[in-house]
């Protein structure tokens, strides 16, 4: 077996155990909002990187642009507009794009061996050959982020520049963001970078402010830095307590094996039927 | 279908076998996961400056091949670069697109002359374009160049023509572009910096 330039922790619709011996760092990218101008160089940078060209689409008297993520597009600032009190009106803008979650909702619902997979550093990335187009990684994911390509029908999303990341590089978002709102580096540094930045904001008057890092899904791998953060709906509706939808498990926990079971009934009626009834006989007759 | 006893025996021991393999682990197929791969390994670096503002931020511009001489160089990424004082590896969203300024179909990449009173562009060398912005700037000097003032001071003013200078240069080539443009006397003097 080749040893791959990184280590994979879990692997959709696969049982077997990923060797696991070795103990990598956990990386996390971690968005400043309070520090984003909404220039959008992190989605240029990221088309350019992964060689994606979205369509040039139409103004429709918004700053969002493109509108939504897409197969060429995976990370898009959302800008809101929010009057957080009477008469202070905020201009909040978040970087959207994948979580990478470390209990990924699209790896748990993924029927397909290998197309989805968990690096031991955290990264969850798509393998878009090993992709049947089945779309339950939309369901299962938290966040509503891969979307299925109109052109091939596979599933795209932010891969965090796991072809950099694995040479030693930052995603190319981290290098281009000409504010600094958005940091990489280990997961723990990035708490504790959060942590300063957190303190700022709160001598500033952002007594909420908070980082943004939800259990609900064991953690992610990028975090955000939010003035609200008792309230991140305000930031174009994110989850405030994201899980993975009830969905997966039922699909992967109950109806799954009792399928497994009903195939297996089927065939052992069928061979049943077979060995006591025999084979249906038909009369052959010259057709041509 | 037909059946022996033979062949019926046969079915079961093959589907027992192959069954029983997949549980031991032996499934065919298992493809690994692979990260796709570094697309800058072996391609040549270049550092330059983004033709954009007057901000002239550092770029790394990575090209095909190793420049050996049967490989044609062809642009395939850039990036910020980190060595550089101004930007530190940043880039905005412009410098951040700069490979599809390189790759435009727009792109100008000779100059280009439109007579006075045309509509028309006509495509010449960049020896025409010299030789001709160096007549026309002798002309011009020769005309118009202020040696003295009215008290009798030298001056050597050539107040006619301006000269609007890249704000994309490096401190040299700054350098010599002030030292040529106010050797010939020339006052109006800017930087597309201020544009």
């Amino acid at each position: 077996m080749a040893l791959q330039s990184l280590d994979i922790k879990a692997r959709s619709a696969t049982t077997t155990q990923p060797p696991s011996a070795r103990n990598p760092v956990h990386v996390a990218k971690l968005i400043d909002i309070s520090k984003c101008i909404g220039c959008k160089a992190c989605q240029a940078a990221c088309m350019e990187w992964n060689d994606l060209r979205d369509e040039v689409g139409t103004n429709v008297g918004i700053y969002d642009n493109p509108r939504d993520l897409s197969d060429q597009s995976w990370t898009v600032m959302r800008f809101s507009e929010v009057e957080v009190e009477q008469g202070r009106l905020e201009w909040l803008i978040r970087k959207d794009g994948c979580m990478h979650c470390e209990d990924p909702g699209c790896l748990k619902a993924c029927p397909s061996p290998g197309a989805i997979v968990q690096y031991a550093n955290g990264i969850v990335d798509f393998h878009e050959e090993h992709c049947i187009g089945c779309g339950y990684c939309l369901t299962g994911c938290p966040f509503n982020i891969p979307r299925i390509s109109k052109k091939d029908s596979k599933a795209y999303k932010c891969t965090l520049c796991s072809d950099r990341v694995a040479v030693g590089l930052e995603p190319a978002c981290i290098k281009t963001c000409p504010t600094g709102a958005l940091v990489f580096g280990s997961k723990e540094d990035m708490i504790h970078h959060a942590e300063g930045r957190i303190a700022d904001l709160k001598e500033r008057g952002y007594a909420k402010a908070a980082l943004y890092n939800p259990q609900g899904v064991g953690g992610t791998h990028v975090m955000y830095v939010l003035q609200h953060g008792d309230q991140p709906e305000l930031y174009a509706n994110l989850p405030k307590d994201p899980s993975i939808s009830p969905l997966v498990s039922l699909w992967k926990g109950v109806t799954k094996p009792l399928m497994s079971l009903g195939i297996g009934l089927a065939v052992f009626a069928g061979l049943f039927h077979y060995v006591t009834a025999g084979p249906k006989e038909v009369e052959e007759e010259e057709t041509d | 279908m037909q059946v022996t006893r033979r062949q019926f025996f046969k079915i079961c021991a093959a589907g027992v076998g192959s069954s029983s393999l997949v549980a031991l682990g032996f499934a065919p197929g298992e493809a690994l996961a692979e990260v796709r791969e570094f697309k800058l390994a072996r391609t040549t670096e270049t550092r330059n400056t983004c033709p954009y503002c007057s901000v002239g931020c550092g770029i790394l511009i990575y090209s095909l091949g190793d420049q050996a001489k049967n490989a044609h160089a062809e642009v395939m990424h850039i990036e910020g670069d980190p060595d550089h004082p101004v930007n530190r590896g940043t880039l905005c969203p412009k410098g951040a697109g700069l490979l599809d300024f390189v790759h435009s179909p727009n792109r100008l990449k000779r100059p280009e002359y439109r007579a006075p009173g045309s509509k028309e562009w006509q495509p010449i060398s960049w020896d025409e374009a010299y030789t001709r912005i160096a007549k026309l700037m002798k002309e011009d000097r020769d005309k118009n160049f202020i040696a003295k003032n009215d008290k009798g001071e030298t001056v050597n003013r050539w107040v006619s023509t301006g000269m609007l200078a890249a704000s994309a240069s490096s401190n040299e080539t700054g350098y010599l572009t002030q030292k040529i443009a106010r050797s010939l006397g020339m006052l109006a003097f800017d930087n597309q910096a201020r544009v």
